[in-house]
Parts: structure tokens; C-alpha cells; sequence
């Protein structure tokens, strides 16, 4: 290939920064008096404190799962901190009485939390490690009856709703990570849009792990109640530490009869640096239950991390009910990505559209892993799965998993995929049309990843571009 | 306005062109015509920089500068364009957003200024004229699920828009039904000025109809056995290529 | 993971020490010893197992299988009893087995290329135990593989087929294996071993069938083993027709030099349950690689395809077409993967996999895999489970057909696009035969 298509490096990872503020860490270690330290800290009820323990001591029966296609040393889970927060944060502090250093932290990442300049139509909740620095535009939203505010805050004000909700898609015991999650989770953001209400900004949640050696432990909940409409994105950035740090969020999506929940992932954690030192370790679980007539539709634009294990998946329970999930994967250097989803048709005629697009470069190991099950009573329902791989160079690797299973026949699933590379005669062409070998990449990688990006809301979209553009710059030279 | 003195390439390991020389001028439009296997594309490939082949020996003049040691971006942007054997797809890109880059990198390579979408989609209307294409193909993906013909008028399109100085068309008429025929030859006879030049590459002399050229070589075993005027093509076309290689 | 318990492992032990008594070549006890223990060290696959993740192999685990009888009397069986049974051709060559023993008076296999070596395993040892020692257990050495191993261990006969270079066999070579009533309880442990050296050309065809009753199941654990010389072609059909009451477990593993090329057909309709994999290796520059396969699966039956093409030289190709027509509450399951070696460059692999589900309680599992680690490929897989198309019904109906006949001549047509890939005129014609039988039951005289 024309000299270029091996060597583009990095850019400096843009938001690799330390904020300098004073915490509030605890002592490495994972035990039940971690577990309760943690939910004294929050000033937790008893049942969740309740839940908490139940869910560690189920966890420490669990084994760390090793079925996907990443490899990485031993995590100690003795070794995390499970939480940490700048002192200056009270709890339900509100925004005004903020830290300036953490407003001027989050200025940097592009996000400004005051009221006057923040991005009109977008609410932000911004969580620095294991807590909320504040939310955005609530005023504005509870004239709709729309809540959303911390996780820590819903308990002490929603705890009827969290009492209903929490764990009611991924229980605590759905699988080791998720496990983990629920015992330690510090904050998250929660989001509750009452019958028949189209929630009228983009709300967002901005995580940032600035803390070494710790652990990031979220939880979203976000519930659409029958009719409602919420539009959701999250954005994850981390400074460059030369070892590994621990991310195990869990988000659960409920979309009551004829709800309409659309979830926007922009994931850009620190991915370590060329040689895999460093970078966070991205175990997810994420997963929505879509009731009758309802739509979930998770978007995805995973391009940091050393470690991506995450498969946002929908349970159409109900009839008619619809998933979707578009996702763009980028790995370079020597990242991993084993990501994917899981589609289970229980109700009748539901559909869900799978459109995955991989992009893999230096090192990096992308694997698709998809699951789509058709039970026996999911009359009518249809599942479409388009996967498509690039590669670029021929140091990567890219990998899919599908696993097909339907119990009905009068359903049907079709299945695409394909592995291409970026064709020298695409970049000879381009080059003879005047446009520069970077020029020509980035052309045709958008163009690849362009049923995604429609799918994001538009100011993302572009962030997601210029994100990718970044990526992959030093890929190609 | 191009000189091409002695030019040797190989491909892999086998020697493609063996000694071409040409010398094309401002206004001209020459014919190159051979059976398969000739090197008639790969002279049209290396000219407009396609990194699969390496030129041992000779060299390529373009406007006083050499040409050979200039990108294939650079000789784009220098205004020489080539029109291509099989047009590349590229999914997910739009005709009109993948135009308008190439337009304004060209631009701005020559000290103009670029153009915003909308006066690129006013300068696209009247170029899709040229070749009975309608607007909608500018929101289609390059070349992505585009018949053949599609594909070659794509391809006149965006010449009409980059307006090079040295166009070369590769075999553009392969493929082309005689409608389609007559609307690429159409396009590139209205792009015709005194100041630019245009090589056609073809087997076939039935092009040549229609794009009437001033000189026509004929190109053999990697060398130009022959050259002569427009009458060359048709007694090529009566005699068949047997006869010249014999001559020669 | 064993799941045989400690009675059925101490069982084939001790059957296994009984076989031992049998003689043959001085290395062969230790072969077949280092696969017994291997055998009982893996002990038989749980859906835990990512490969056997859809079939559950309980019921033949929890069997102990005894060694299949030899034939005591007379042959019960006629020459015109086994044409009956199995779609066969005069011109072929012909090797039958009857429960996994070599029955000569069914046999013919004269009129080979002097050069040409077509013998039974139990001859081969005899004859040329340095051959065999050289090949046999090479390809499918049974490392992970229960159901190899357990062949290695128990393989009683087969056929060796040795064709040299520059050797060209026009004739199919047809292997044939039947069970009758005494294989019930048995198990059996047919094996082959094809070396095709350089632009040699061979087409080999293995038949599996069964006739008369069977008070307990029988387990039919046939493993296949196939050099493909440079520029060699090998052509292999295996048609499993077996009893409902029959377990089916199969393995083929190829190797493939440069330029050759290995097709292979599979037809699955018959065992209760049934497993079907095929390996291949294209060791060389630009072989070419094509398995296709079709089975026919109704009532409780359970039919696995697994397929695994290892891409590990430049420039090969793969094309893999795979149907299944599902009807009852049957099981289907198709596993394939290609996998491209950082130095497979110009990788062209493809891979496609259909099913239809006739009634509402069949049930399809697909798992399509990709994995690649060169840059310059193409490889696209597809896979559809879906009922037939409404729409193509509708016209046929807008035409006059009933609606009984359009479904038929619909399931007809697309079985018949795969076994249009059979080159064997005689088989392909006889397949298409019973696929249309199959389906048209009900629609009698249209051909």
C-alpha cells in the first residue's frame, strides 16, 4: 500500500488531564465493610444497603468471565479503590456552590455546566468518580414532570421509583460485572419521564474518571413511562495513568407500553498508549426491556478504552415492541473491543435491526459478538444484522461472533457481514481526484460508519466524526 | 504540454513499457489504441501516479516539471485527470459531498478560493447537463451500486467539474451502450479548449466516431509500433491490429 | 467436563482391552492406546463447550456402546439390497461395509490405475503398514476432539485410498455403510484415509445407511482424513441416510496444498441425532475450498453442520453454501467458521447459510464466524432462518397452483439450488429424486 496506510499516529489523547482536586478516597480493598462505607457515605437507606450485600455476596461466588476474546493480566479486584470524591462536594450540593477547579475541568472537556453557557437544549448531569458534581437545566425539565438528577439524589427523593426499577433488567446477579456494580456502585444518573410526556431537551451524562487506582462504578436507570420519549447520551473521558483502571457500569433502560427510549454512547476513556500501557478496562452491561409497542435504540461510539467488553442488549417483551442498536468500534494500537448485542424476541411481531461497523488498525482486536433469539412465541418477528469490518494495516484483527438461535417459523433473521480493508485502488482514486491519502481515509471511514452517525443526535454526530478522525489518525500516514 | 520520453515500467516483475515516447500539445487530442495486454492502460495508470507500477527508465515532462516525482494528488491538483478503466466505489460517501472535497482541494492547491455547498450545488447543476444525469445521483454513494454506463458518465462528470488541463480517458467506452456512448463522447467534446488536451485510450475504434482525435498511436508489446492521423483508427478498424504488428 | 460417568469410562476400558488382543503393526497399539486415553481424559463434550453449544451429546454419553459384532453366517444382505438402499451408479467403484465390517462379495473396485492403491484399512495394515503408519492419525489427530479420538481408539476397518501423482480417477470411489439389525447397542468407528498427491483428481463418495429395525441405538463415529497433493483435486460426497434410530458423528479433516482444490457435499436426513463436521486447512497458495451441504431433518431429529476453513496461505479461496429444511419439532444447527492467518493475504472466503422452517416447532441455531487477522480480504458471510416467502406463494397461487403444490414446488426449489453444486450426475439426479419425493408427496404425477 501507497507508504500511508501504515502509519498516521495518535494525536495526543485531548482529554489525558489531571484536575487537581483534594479527595475523599477510601483504602483499596473490596469487603463487606466496603460495601457498607460506601452506602454510609450516601447516607443509603437500609434496603439498599440490603441489596448492596446481597449483591457482593453473590458476586464473591461468581468467577470473572473469560468466554470473549480479550486478553489482559489478572485484574486484583484487592487492589481498586471503590471510591473517591473531591471534598469539596456536599451531597445535593446544587450547582452554584460547585469547585471552580471541577467547572474549569469540565470547560476543558468542552462541557460547561453553568447555567448561562451550557449547550442549549442539552441537559447535563457530570459525574467525577463516584459522585455527581450537578445537573444541568432541571428547572426547565420538572415543568414537564421530567426528573432527572443524580442516583444518589433519586434515592433520597424518587425511592419508590428506584425501589421498583433498580435491578428489575439487569439483577444484581445477571453476571459477574453486574455483580460487582451492585455492590459498589457510587453514582449514576437516573432519568423518569412521566405517561405521555416527549421529553423536550437531550439529556446527557458526562462521566469522568479523574482519581488513580480507582474504580468507576455507575449506574443509569432511566424508565420511560407509557407514551413517553427520551433521548439520552453519555460521553466518558479518563487522564493518562500508566496502569489500568476498573470501569463497571451498569444502565438499565425501561420502556413502558408505547415508549420510546433512544440511549447515544460517545466512549472515549483512556486507551492506553501505543505500547498498551495504561487505559481503562470497559466492563459494561447495559440493557433495556422494551414493553408493549415500545422502542429501544441504543447507539454506540466506542473508540477509547485498552478494554472493551460491553453488549447493549433489548428485551422486546412486549408485542410489537422494537430494538435497535448502531455501533461504531474503533481499535488502534494495541486496543481490544468484544462488543456486540443481544437481541430476545418473547413477544410477537417485534423487530430489531442490528448494524454494526468495526473499524480495526495498528494492533487492535475488534470482535463482534451478537446474539438473537427468537423464542417460540415470538410469532412474526424479524431481526436484520448487517456487520462490516474494516481493517487497516495488517497487524489487526477483526472477529465476529453471531449466534443465531430462533424457535418459530414465522420468524425471520437474516444475517450480513462482511471484511474489507481500506483498498489502495479507493485511495488511488481519491488521490487522482486531487485529495490528500488522510483526506481520502477519513472520506471513506466516514462514509463506512454513516448509518451509525445518522442515528446520533446531530451536535454528537460530529463530535463522533471528528472523534473517529483522531482515532485513527496515525493509522494511516 | 506533455512529454513522455523513453518511458520503461514494470509491473512485479515483468517489463510493461518498453520505451514510449509522445509528445502531446495544448488542444490536441490523441488516440491511443492496441489490443489487450499492449500496456495501454498502464500508460494512462502511470501517468496519473498509480503506485502499483515503478518506472526503470525515461521520463515524463508536464508543464516543464517532472512528473514522475510529483503525488498522484499533487499531478491532480496540477490538472491532469484520469478517467478510469473501472471506476472505484466508495460506500456511504455521496457523489456530491466526495465532488465538491476534490473540487476544493484543487482550488485551493491553484490559490482559489473554496466553495460552499450551496454555490458547489449551483456549479453541479449546470455540469449535470453535460451528461444527462439527474441531480438525484449526486446524493448516491461514488460509484456504490451503479450500472456500468452510470459509472463512466460518473466519471465525465467529474471532469466536467475539476476541468483539467490533460484529461485521460481509459477505455471509457468499454461497457457503453451506443446511447451512452454518444453522451460521454458529447461531454467530453464540450470540454474541448484550445488550452487543454486529451488522450483517449480505446480498443476500439467506434469512440473515435465520435471524439475525433488528431493523432492516433498504436501501442504494442509495450512500445508505439505506429502513428499516424484520424485515418489510422479505421484502417486499424478494417484491418485489424494483425496487420501493424506485422509491419512493425 | 467428562460427562460419561465412571461406570461407562471403566466399560469402554475394558472393551478396549479386549481389542487390544487384535494385533497389527508394532506402532499401532500405542497410537490407538494414546487415543483411548486421550478419549477418556476429554470425555464427551457438554453444551458448555462452545463447539458443542447447541447439541447435547447426553444420550450417547450416558450409552456405553459395545464393538460391533463380526458376521457370523452367511451375508444376510444382496447385491440388489444394497443398490436399494443407497443411490449408486455400476460405473463406480464400490467398498461395503456392513456395521463397519468389510463385506468382499458386495464389493467392486477392479479397473483402477495400476498406481492407484484402493484397499481396505485392515488390508493396508497388512500390506503397507508403513503407509498408513506415515498418515494414518496425522490430520485428525483427535487433540480436543472426543469423537476422533474415540474413532482412533475403536476404528476396527475403513479404506485407505492412495492415488499418486499425475494420477487421474475417473470413476467416484464409492464407500458404503450399512447397519442391519445387529449394529443395535454397537458402536461404530468407520475410517478413511485419502492421500491425493500432486494433480492427482479423485471423487470419492461415502454412503451411510440402515436397514431393518434396531432395538437400542447404534452410533455410527466415522472420521475421514484427506491429503489434497499440490494441484490436486479431491471431490467428496457423504450422503447419511441413517435410521431415526442411529447417532451419526462425523468428522473430515483436509489439508490442502498449492493450487488445489477440495469439494466437499454433505447430505444429512437421516439419525436422531446428528453431527457433521468438516475441517480443512489451505496450507497452499490459491486453493480453492468449497463445502456445501443440505440437510433434511423432521420429527425429533437433530442435525449439526460444523465447518472450520483455516485460511494459512495467500491467495485461496473458500465458498460455502449450507440449507436446511426443517419440518416437526426437529433441531437444526449450523457452526462455521473461517479463519485468515496474518499471512493469508487475498483471502476471498464466503460463506452462506439458509434455512427454512417448515412448521412451528423446528428450531434453527446459526453461528456464523469470521475471524481475521490480514488486512487484505474479503470475506462476507450471510445467514437467513425464515419460513417460505409469502410473496413467491402468493404468485404461484395468482397462478393457479394450489396452495399445497406452490409450498412444495417453493421447498423443492430451494433444496435443489444446493444440490445443483453436485457434479456426480447420477447422485445429483438420484438426491433430487428423493428431495422432490420429500416434498411433493402429495402432488404425485408432475414428474
Amino acid at each position: 500500500m501507497s507508504s500511508s496506510i501504515e502509519s498516521l499516529v495518535n494525536k495526543e489523547y485531548q482529554y489525558g488531564f489531571v484536575t487537581d482536586v483534594e479527595s475523599d478516597t477510601i483504602a483499596p480493598g473490596l469487603t463487606e465493610d466496603t460495601v457498607r462505607l460506601i452506602s454510609s457515605k450516601k447516607d443509603e437507606p437500609e434496603w439498599l444497603l440490603e441489596w448492596r450485600l446481597k449483591a457482593f455476596r453473590r458476586w464473591q461466588a461468581m468467577t470473572e468471565p473469560h468466554w470473549s476474546n480479550l486478553k489482559y493480566a489478572p485484574i486484583d479486584y484487592q487492589a481498586q479503590r471503590y471510591y473517591s470524591a473531591p471534598k469539596s462536594i456536599t451531597p445535593l450540593q446544587s450547582l452554584d456552590q460547585v469547585d471552580p477547579e471541577l467547572l474549569r475541568a469540565y470547560d476543558k472537556l468542552g462541557i460547561s455546566l453553568s447555567e448561562q453557557k451550557h449547550l442549549a437544549g442539552v441537559a447535563v448531569d457530570a459525574i467525577f468518580d463516584s459522585v455527581s458534581v450537578g445537573t444541568t437545566m432541571k428547572a426547565e425539565l420538572s415543568k414537564h414532570g421530567v426528573v432527572f438528577c443524580s442516583f444518589t439524589e433519586a434515592v433520597h427523593n424518587h425511592p419508590e421509583l428506584i425501589k421498583k426499577y433498580l435491578g428489575s433488567v439487569v439483577p444484581y446477579s445477571d453476571n459477574f460485572f453486574a455483580a460487582l456494580n451492585s455492590a459498589v456502585f457510587s453514582d449514576g444518573s437516573f432519568c423518569y419521564v412521566p405517561k405521555g410526556v416527549r421529553c423536550p431537551i437531550e439529556l446527557s451524562t458526562y462521566f469522568r474518571i479523574n482519581a488513580a487506582n480507582t474504580g468507576q462504578f455507575e449506574r443509569t436507570l432511566i424508565v420511560a413511562d407509557e407514551g413517553a420519549y427520551v433521548s439520552y447520551l453519555e460521553g466518558c473521558t479518563a487522564p493518562k495513568r500508566d496502569t489500568h483502571q476498573l470501569h463497571a457500569a451498569v444502565v438499565e433502560l425501561v420502556a413502558l407500553d408505547n415508549a420510546t427510549v433512544k440511549y447515544s454512547t460517545v466512549q472515549n476513556w483512556y486507551a492506553g498508549d501505543k505500547d498498551g500501557v495504561g487505559g481503562i478496562y470497559n466492563f459494561v452491561t447495559k440493557r433495556g426491556k422494551a414493553h408493549t409497542n415500545s422502542k429501544i435504540s441504543w447507539t454506540q461510539v466506542e473508540t477509547g478504552s485498552a478494554i472493551t467488553w460491553k453488549y447493549p442488549s433489548v428485551i422486546l417483551q412486549g408485542d410489537n415492541s422494537t430494538g435497535e442498536f448502531y455501533s461504531v468500534a474503533v481499535v488502534n494500537n494495541m486496543q481490544q473491543a468484544d462488543t456486540g448485542t443481544k437481541m430476545i424476541h418473547i413477544g410477537k411481531n417485534t423487530k430489531s435491526t442490528i448494524i454494526s461497523k468495526g473499524i480495526s488498525a495498528g494492533h487492535g482486536q475488534n470482535s463482534y459478538r451478537g446474539q438473537v433469539k427468537m423464542l417460540p412465541k415470538a410469532h412474526g418477528s424479524r431481526n436484520y444484522t448487517q456487520c462490516d469490518s474494516m481493517l487497516i494495516g495488517n497487524k489487526c484483527g477483526a472477529h465476529t461472533f453471531p449466534y443465531i438461535e430462533v424457535a418459530n417459523n414465522s420468524s425471520i433473521t437474516e444475517h450480513e457481514a462482511s471484511t474489507s480493508k481500506i483498498g489502495e485502488d479507493q485511495i488511488f482514486y481519491c488521490k487522482q481526484r486531487g485529495l490528500s491519502a488522510e483526506h481520502a481515509i477519513s472520506l471513506i471511514v466516514s462514509g463506512f460508519c454513516r448509518e451509525v452517525f445518522k442515528e446520533l443526535p446531530m451536535e454528537f454526530a460530529l463530535e463522533a466524526q471528528q472523534l473517529l478522525g483522531i482515532t485513527l489518525e496515525g493509522s494511516v500516514g | 504540454m506533455l512529454k513522455i520520453d523513453n518511458l520503461h515500467a514494470t509491473a512485479g516483475d515483468k517489463e510493461i513499457l518498453k520505451g514510449i515516447s509522445l509528445t502531446v500539445n495544448a488542444g490536441e487530442v490523441h488516440a491511443i489504441m492496441g489490443p489487450n495486454g499492449s500496456g495501454k492502460s498502464t500508460l494512462a495508470q502511470i501517468i496519473a501516479g498509480h503506485p502499483g507500477y515503478v518506472v526503470t527508465a525515461g521520463s515524463v515532462t508536464y508543464e516543464g516539471k517532472d512528473l514522475l516525482a510529483m503525488p498522484a494528488e499533487e499531478r491532480a491538483q496540477a490538472g491532469v485527470f484520469l478517467a478510469f478503466q473501472y471506476p472505484v466505489e466508495i460506500p456511504g460517501v455521496t457523489n456530491a459531498y466526495f465532488f465538491r472535497s476534490a473540487y476544493n482541494e484543487v482550488r485551493k492547491a491553484n490559490g482559489k478560493e473554496e466553495l460552499d455547498p450551496i454555490e458547489f450545488l449551483d456549479l453541479m447543476e449546470k455540469k449535470l447537463k453535460l451528461v444527462e444525469m439527474d441531480e438525484a445521483m449526486l446524493h448516491r454513494s461514488v460509484n456504490a451500486g451503479f450500472s456500468g454506463g452510470e459509472k463512466k458518465r460518473n466519471e465525465i462528470l467529474q471532469m466536467a467539474v475539476l476541468e483539467p488541463k490533460l484529461a485521460i480517458l481509459d477505455e471509457t467506452d468499454s461497457g457503453l451502450d451506443i446511447d451512452a456512448l454518444r453522451v460521454v463522447a458529447g461531454g467530453v467534446n464540450a470540454l474541448r479548449r484550445p488550452d487543454n488536451a486529451t488522450i483517449v485510450v480505446t480498443h476500439y475504434q467506434r469512440l473515435l466516431n465520435y471524439i475525433v482525435p488528431d493523432f492516433v498511436h498504436v501501442l504494442a508489446h509495450g512500445r508505439i509500433v505506429k502513428s499516424g492521423g484520424k485515418e489510422l483508427a479505421l484502417e486499424l478498424e478494417a484491418r485489424g491490429y494483425d496487420w501493424v504488428m506485422e509491419a512493425a | 467436563m467428562a460427562t460419561a460417568t465412571n461406570a461407562t469410562g471403566e466399560a469402554y476400558e475394558q472393551a478396549f482391552g479386549a481389542l487390544r488382543a487384535q494385533g497389527g503393526p508394532s506402532w499401532l497399539p500405542a497410537l490407538r492406546r494414546e487415543a483411548m486415553d486421550r478419549f477418556s481424559a476429554l470425555g464427551f463434550p457438554t453444551t458448555r463447550n462452545e463447539d458443542w453449544h447447541f447439541t447435547s451429546v447426553t444420550p450417547i454419553a450416558e450409552r456405553v456402546f459395545k464393538v460391533a459384532p463380526t458376521r457370523s453366517g452367511p451375508a444376510t444382505l444382496s447385491p440388489a439390497d444394497v443398490a436399494a438402499l443407497v443411490i449408486s451408479d455400476p460405473d463406480w467403484h464400490r467398498l461395503v461395509f456392513v456395521n463397519g465390517r468389510f463385506e468382499a462379495s458386495l464389493s467392486a473396485f477392479a479397473g483402477l490405475p495400476a498406481d492407484v492403491r484402493v484397499t481396505t484399512l485392515a488390508d493396508a495394515l497388512k500390506e503397507s503398514p508403513e503407509f498408513v503408519a506415515e498418515h494414518l492419525g496425522k490430520l485428525a489427530s483427535g487433540e480436543g476432539q472426543t469423537f476422533t479420538a474415540f474413532n482412533t481408539a475403536f476404528a476396527q476397518d475403513g479404506v485407505v485410498i492412495h492415488v499418486p501423482g499425475g494420477e487421474i480417477v475417473e470413476a467416484p470411489v464409492h464407500i458404503v455403510h450399512i447397519a442391519d439389525a445387529q449394529a443395535a447397542g454397537a458402536g461404530i468407528h468407520p475410517r478413511l484415509l485419502v492421500v491425493a498427491e500432486a494433480l492427482s483428481r479423485l471423487t470419492i463418495i461415502e454412503s451411510f445407511a440402515s436397514t431393518g429395525s434396531f432395538g437400542a441405538p447404534y452410533l455410527t463415529n466415522a472420521v475421514a482424513e484427506i491429503e489434497v497433493g499440490n494441484g490436486a483435486r479431491v471431490d467428496h460426497y457423504k450422503i447419511q441416510r441413517e435410521s431415526t434410530d442411529a447417532f451419526h458423528v462425523g468428522t473430515t479433516q483436509v489439508r490442502q496444498g498449492r493450487d488445489s482444490m477440495y469439494h466437499s457435499f454433505s447430505y444429512a436426513a437421516g439419525a436422531a441425532i446428528s453431527r457433521t463436521n468438516v475441517y480443512t486447512q489451505l496450507a497452499g497458495e490459491n486453493g480453492e475450498t468449497r463445502l456445501n451441504g443440505l440437510y433434511l431433518i423432521d420429527g425429533t431429529q437433530h442435525a449439526d453442520h460444523q465447518t472450520f476453513v483455516e485460511h494459512l496461505a495467500p491467495g485461496c479461496a473458500s465458498r460455502e453454501l449450507y440449507k436446511g429444511i426443517l419440518d416437526g419439532s426437529s433441531h437444526g444447527v449450523f457452526n462455521g467458521k473461517v479463519y485468515v492467518d496474518p499471512v493469508a493475504q487475498k483471502t476471498d472466503g464466503k460463506q452462506t447459510n439458509h434455512a427454512l422452517l417448515l412448521s412451528e416447532h423446528a428450531r434453527v441455531d446459526t453461528k456464523p464466524q469470521l475471524e481475521i487477522f490480514a488486512d487484505d480480504v474479503k470475506c462476507t458471510h450471510g445467514a437467513t432462518v425464515g419460513r417460505l416467502d409469502e410473496d413467491a406463494l402468493f404468485y404461484m397461487k395468482s397462478r393457479g397452483l394450489g396452495a399445497e403444490n406452490a409450498r412444495a414446488l417453493l421447498t423443492y426449489a430451494f433444496a435443489a439450488e444446493v444440490l445443483e453444486t453436485i457434479e456426480v450426475d447420477a447422485l445429483r439426479e438420484g438426491l433430487e429424486a428423493l428431495a422432490f419425493a420429500r416434498f411433493t408427496q402429495s402432488f404425485g404425477e408432475q414428474r
